[in-house]
């Protein structure tokens, strides 16, 4: 085992024996399967009213109908919850004192933060599986295009990651992870606002640069099916620069 | 195996540590002794290469700290004040974490828990959750941790605070045995446990060595004259003129209580057994005789009055 897959091993471990994990799951599914049960309800009160107006089989998109409204309200649930699966990661360790075992031990800094940053991805994309029971059994009822679906769930899975490293470097600045939650709730805020504020300046400079910054503009894009390298650059550097951030953070932390 | 020279730490405006230099010879147990906030922490952590110093430099079986961290982390076992647990897992799990961390093949990895499990006296508790350990068995946990990949330097901060006087007992006697195997730094505030198991006390006061020496001599050097506190039943007006004709005593006065005295004797003159037989045979009745030993209190008052540092 290599020290990063041991530091993986390890958080993981704490990961399922804690309650944590179990509650925000359970609250995350729970949300998530009520929305989708709002938006079939309400996809199948649409056709049935269409069938009644045009008295012929009416033909809806479902793509359109419920999966994209739903990966948009799940976006806005990960906002919520995802710094708490990050707050503990190096709040903890700081609070605890195991931080000078980690760093008086012959593992690199690098390895410490790749092997957390990785750990609570696998945690989450866990989590992100289990919800894919919705498509599966609505595949059983309905037809619709899986190919969005599947890039959606590319999304959810780039959108959460990238939560995941701010919240990682966020959990690095303190040692309490209340303060590391707000942090990092607050700095994915930041990003949406961000969004919002670039329609504000138009099709200016700025007004790109701001809307390339949010992750509204690439996340959008995505759940509508587009599968383009301008995003998938753009969430895959965001999350480097964040690793880089946790990294330096822990590094000032040592040097102060 | 330890060179310390001319280390200096700030905490902002803080110097925690203001230019110490030490060495530490192969095999040798010391101990790092002062009152809180002296700067034994803080000289620790940077032994440990956990934080750099300001200035200096710190080499450790001959690797510099800040030049080749790897090889030095490779040599240490540390102890921190607090001991460093996972208080979710369990003392097995904990420990083949740390095994891992500290790059022990599988194979190793498997001899030196069964070796450290034993010695630690921990294999009762192996399959235990930490959180559920009481304070003796988690600083045994936070011990073994130190010693798993055999290190031969081991930096213990305060191994024994928080403990009853029976797991002190068995801490001390762990660390006696490591003794000559391994270089051992350890921190404390008790000048009776230096002395119990160290053969070099190095005394830090505000960043500052003021003084290196065997625990002896430097009891003896502080106690330049003894103090003996004497009680009678019945006090005879000759008696504190026949005490002060005894050999070796200096000064004699009356204590603060009714029937006691103060006898201020030469350092090395034992003044006790002339003391009693004359206090008998004149027949004031003997209640009570003892000396006043040496505190770290008085250690300190002495050593912090002199301007240069003792050595």
């Amino acid at each position: 085992m290599t020290p990063a897959q041991t530091i993986i091993a390890k958080e993981l471990r704490s990961y399922f024996v804690s309650p944590v994990v179990y509650v925000i799951g359970a609250i995350f599914l729970a949300v998530v399967g009520l929305l989708s049960y709002q938006a079939v309800a309400n996809a199948s009160n649409q056709a049935l009213r269409l069938m009644q107006l045009q008295n012929t089989y009416a033909q809806l998109n479902l793509n359109e109908m419920i999966f994209r409204p739903l990966f948009q309200s799940m976006n806005l649930i990960l906002m919520i919850i995802l710094p708490l699966l990050t707050m503990r990661l190096f709040a903890e360790e700081r609070k605890l004192r195991t931080f000078e075992l980690l760093l008086t031990s012959p593992i690199g800094v690098n390895e410490i933060v790749s092997g957390k940053f990785l750990s609570v991805v696998i945690v989450y994309a866990g989590l992100l599986s289990l919800t894919g029971l919705i498509p599966l059994t609505l595949s059983a009822y309905a037809t619709f295009d899986w190919q969005p679906v599947l890039l959606g769930y590319l999304a959810l899975l780039l959108q959460g990651s990238l939560m995941l490293s701010i919240g990682l470097f966020a959990s690095a600045l303190t040692e309490n992870q209340i303060i590391a939650a707000f942090l990092s709730f607050g700095l994915i805020l930041g990003l949406w606002v961000l969004g919002a504020l670039s329609t504000a300046f138009g099709d200016s400079t700025l007004g790109n640069f701001l809307s390339y910054l949010s992750f509204t503009e690439h996340y959008n894009r995505l759940i509508r099916g587009l599968l383009n390298v301008k995003d998938l650059v753009y969430y895959i550097s965001g999350m480097a620069f964040m690793w880089f951030a946790a990294h330096q953070a822990i590094d000032a932390y040592r040097w102060k | 195996m330890i060179d310390v020279k001319h280390v200096t730490k700030q905490y902002g405006q803080v110097t925690a540590l203001d230019d110490i230099s030490f060495s530490i010879h192969k095999g040798e147990t010391v101990a790092f002794l002062g009152p809180n906030g002296a700067g034994k922490t803080t000289t620790m952590r940077i032994l440990t290469g956990f934080m750099p110093p300001t200035s200096g430099t710190v080499q450790i079986a001959g690797f510099d700290c800040l030049e080749e961290p790897w090889e030095v982390k490779k040599h240490i076992g540390y102890l921190p004040e607090t001991p460093p647990l996972y208080l979710e897992l369990t003392v097995q799990e904990y420990l083949i974490f740390v095994g891992r961390i500290k790059r022990l093949s599988p194979d190793q990895l498997h001899e030196r828990m069964g070796i450290i499990v034993n010695q630690t006296g921990l294999t009762e508790v192996q399959g235990r959750v930490i959180g559920h350990l009481s304070r003796g068995y988690r600083q045994r946990v936070g011990l073994a941790q130190a010693l798993l990949h055999n290190p031969p330097v081991l930096i213990l901060d305060e191994p024994t605070t928080g403990l009853d006087p029976n797991q002190i007992i068995e801490i001390r006697d762990l660390i006696k045995n490591l003794g000559g195997s391994h270089t051992i730094i350890l921190s404390t505030h008790l000048l009776a446990e230096a002395a119990a198991i160290c053969q070099k006390v190095i005394i830090i006061h505000r960043g500052q060595i003021v003084a290196i020496d065997t625990p002896e001599q430097l009891g003896a050097k502080l106690r330049q004259s003894e103090i003996l506190h004497l009680t009678v039943k019945q006090p005879d007006p000759s008696l504190l003129e026949a005490l002060r004709k005894i050999s070796g005593v200096l000064h004699v006065s009356p204590g603060t209580k009714p029937n006691t005295y103060i006898l201020e004797t030469e350092a090395g003159e034992d003044a006790r057994d002339e003391l009693t037989k004359l206090v008998v045979t004149c027949g004031a009745g003997l209640l009570e005789l003892h000396t006043q030993t040496v505190g770290l209190e008085d250690v300190f008052k002495v050593l912090t009055k002199a301007e240069k540092p003792i050595d």
